[in-house]
């Protein structure tokens, strides 16, 4: 163990430059991989709180007895898919109209009458807050007699969930793709350095080296290097969002940085990328020697 | 400890290297082998490390069949071999010490065990002083006794040397010839390809000639008194 780490270390020594330009270009892999992933988080995030805001509404019928109305929310309630249900009376409507319409608050002063409908408002638990689930419960909703319409803003509901999958699949490519370029740089300059000590390689063999007593250095190498890159791409990206999150003038203040597991999470994947680099490129040359 | 049945050797772009080889060497042998370049030398040196495989027949280096010989398997057969080249084939950024250590490192021998045998081997080929030197540092005949050390240093019961004295003057020729016979006289069976033909004489050993890849002379067969004789 001592010897392998040895001549892992050794290679660094050796080839300072090299060794630089490796760590450098798995962090800047690493680094666009990253930034991509503070976008998705940010982007699920944002989501997350327009998510929270899917409401059904259903219209209640005027004159509509209370007690009908309390048993119909009790039902409702229990529906899997609903988290709570609040009952707006049209008194209560009225209130919030005038409270959050400001542009028409001398219109709803002035009225005799309360146009406003008594309403019952469903808010749908995390996981059904899609424009399928939404749908079907405002289709029970209308089965009953009391129901005169219901809303749930099917269009931006559905729009929201085009954007969900678009951004879970733009960010699963892209980042398959930067994961297999860092995959083929890693590799090249672990041949390079192979190329560079093909001498010392031939000598090991003929002296009785194991292919795998051969590798050991080398993968241990490109897990170093995967380990490294994967620490200067956290700061790079660390630095990336101070950037963004100070100079934009407070509009994106709410941004966050990765959680610690997705920082363990990056640096993990720069050590198997920089194994997976170096195991493809050792075992293609050992075959030629 | 070394039987070829029938060699023959052609590379991929046809040209024959060994034609019908046939020869065995035992335990306790000096055998010189010699030819013109290109006359086939290397190429037996090569299967009998199994750097190559035979075209066809047989070839048995201590106990192992190098013609089906597994590739996991060919590390183990190294180890039981000391190998010496022309050109040393040392390390530059290790000294003469850390250059044979390598060879027991790679065997997963204990950091004991390989300075006991590194500081043995050092003194056997007259290096001590010179342990901590870098190649460079050191004459051709010195580096060659740095690579023989180091083939030494497992203990082989066979040392094949490829040349060993073709890049050294006349008095470094000398001592290295000489500490190959010390080795042989401890009881290694020493195979040395050269076409040093002076050394050749003077040795009296068994010598095998080549000429376009065929055996054209054993002096075991033709002058058995001889090889005796040179023991």
């Amino acid at each position: 163990m001592r010897l392998l780490t040895r001549e892992a270390l050794l290679s660094f020594r050796r080839a300072p430059l090299l060794s630089t330009l490796s760590v450098t270009t798995i962090g800047f892999s690493l680094f666009t991989l990253g930034l991509f992933g503070l976008v998705a988080i940010n982007l699920r995030e944002a989501l997350r709180g327009l998510e929270e805001r899917v409401e059904v509404v259903a219209f209640v019928l005027r004159g509509t007895p209370a007690e009908t109305i309390t048993l119909a929310t009790q039902d409702i309630a229990a529906f899997p898919e609903v988290e709570d249900v609040v009952y707006v009376t049209e008194e209560q409507a009225l209130a919030r109209a005038r409270r959050e319409l400001v542009e028409f608050r001398d219109a709803y002063r002035d009225l005799q009458v309360n146009p406003l409908p008594a309403s019952i408002e469903v808010r749908l638990k995390a996981g059904y807050r899609d424009a399928a689930t939404a749908a079907r419960v405002a289709e029970r909703l209308r089965g009953f007699e009391f129901v005169e319409d219901v809303r749930f803003g099917r269009d931006w509901v559905q729009k929201l969930d085009h954007l969900r999958n678009i951004t879970g699949i733009v960010g699963l490519v892209i980042g398959l793709a930067f994961a297999a370029v860092a995959v083929v740089i890693i590799g090249v300059t672990i041949r390079l350095t192979l190329l560079q000590r093909a001498r010392e390689i031939s000598i090991m063999r003929l002296v009785g080296a194991t292919n795998w007593f051969i590798r050991g250095p080398f993968l241990l190498e490109g897990a170093l290097k995967g380990l490294m890159g994967g620490f200067l791409s956290l700061l790079l990206c660390y630095g990336g969002y101070l950037l963004f999150r100070d100079r934009s003038g407070g509009t994106f203040g709410g941004l966050i940085f990765f959680h610690p597991v997705q920082m363990a999470a990056i640096v993990v994947f720069g050590v198997l990328l920089g194994l997976f680099g170096s195991l493809v490129s050792v075992g293609r040359h050992l075959r030629h020697v | 400890m070394i039987r070829l049945t029938h060699v023959d050797k052609s590379y991929p772009n046809g040209a024959l290297a060994l034609r019908d080889v046939t020869f065995r060497i035992s335990r306790g042998e000096f055998v010189l082998l010699t030819g013109h370049s290109g006359a086939g030398k290397s190429t037996i040196m090569k299967l009998l490390f199994a750097e190559q495989r035979p075209t066809s027949g047989e070839v048995r280096v201590s106990g192992y069949d190098v013609t089906s010989l597994r590739r996991d398997e060919i590390p183990k057969l190294r180890r039981r071999l000391g190998i010496v080249f022309q050109d040393f084939r040392l390390l530059d950024d290790r000294t003469a010490a850390e250059n044979i250590a390598f060879a027991l490192e790679v065997t997963g021998a204990r950091r004991d065990t390989i300075n006991a045998r590194v500081a043995r081997v050092l003194a056997q080929v007259g290096l001590s002083a010179k342990s901590r030197a870098h190649p460079r540092e050191l004459s051709g005949g010195e580096q060659q006794r740095v690579a023989i050390a180091r083939a030494l240093v497992n203990d082989p019961a066979i040392l094949v040397a490829d040349e060993p004295t073709g890049t050294l003057d006349e008095r470094a020729t000398r001592g290295v010839f000489q500490l190959l016979r010390d080795i042989n006289a401890a009881g290694t069976v020493v195979v040395m390809a050269t076409h040093d033909l002076d050394l050749v004489r003077q040795a009296r050993y068994r010598t095998i000639e080549l000429r376009d890849g065929s055996v054209v002379y054993d002096s075991a067969e033709d002058e058995p008194d001889a090889v005796e004789a040179g023991r």
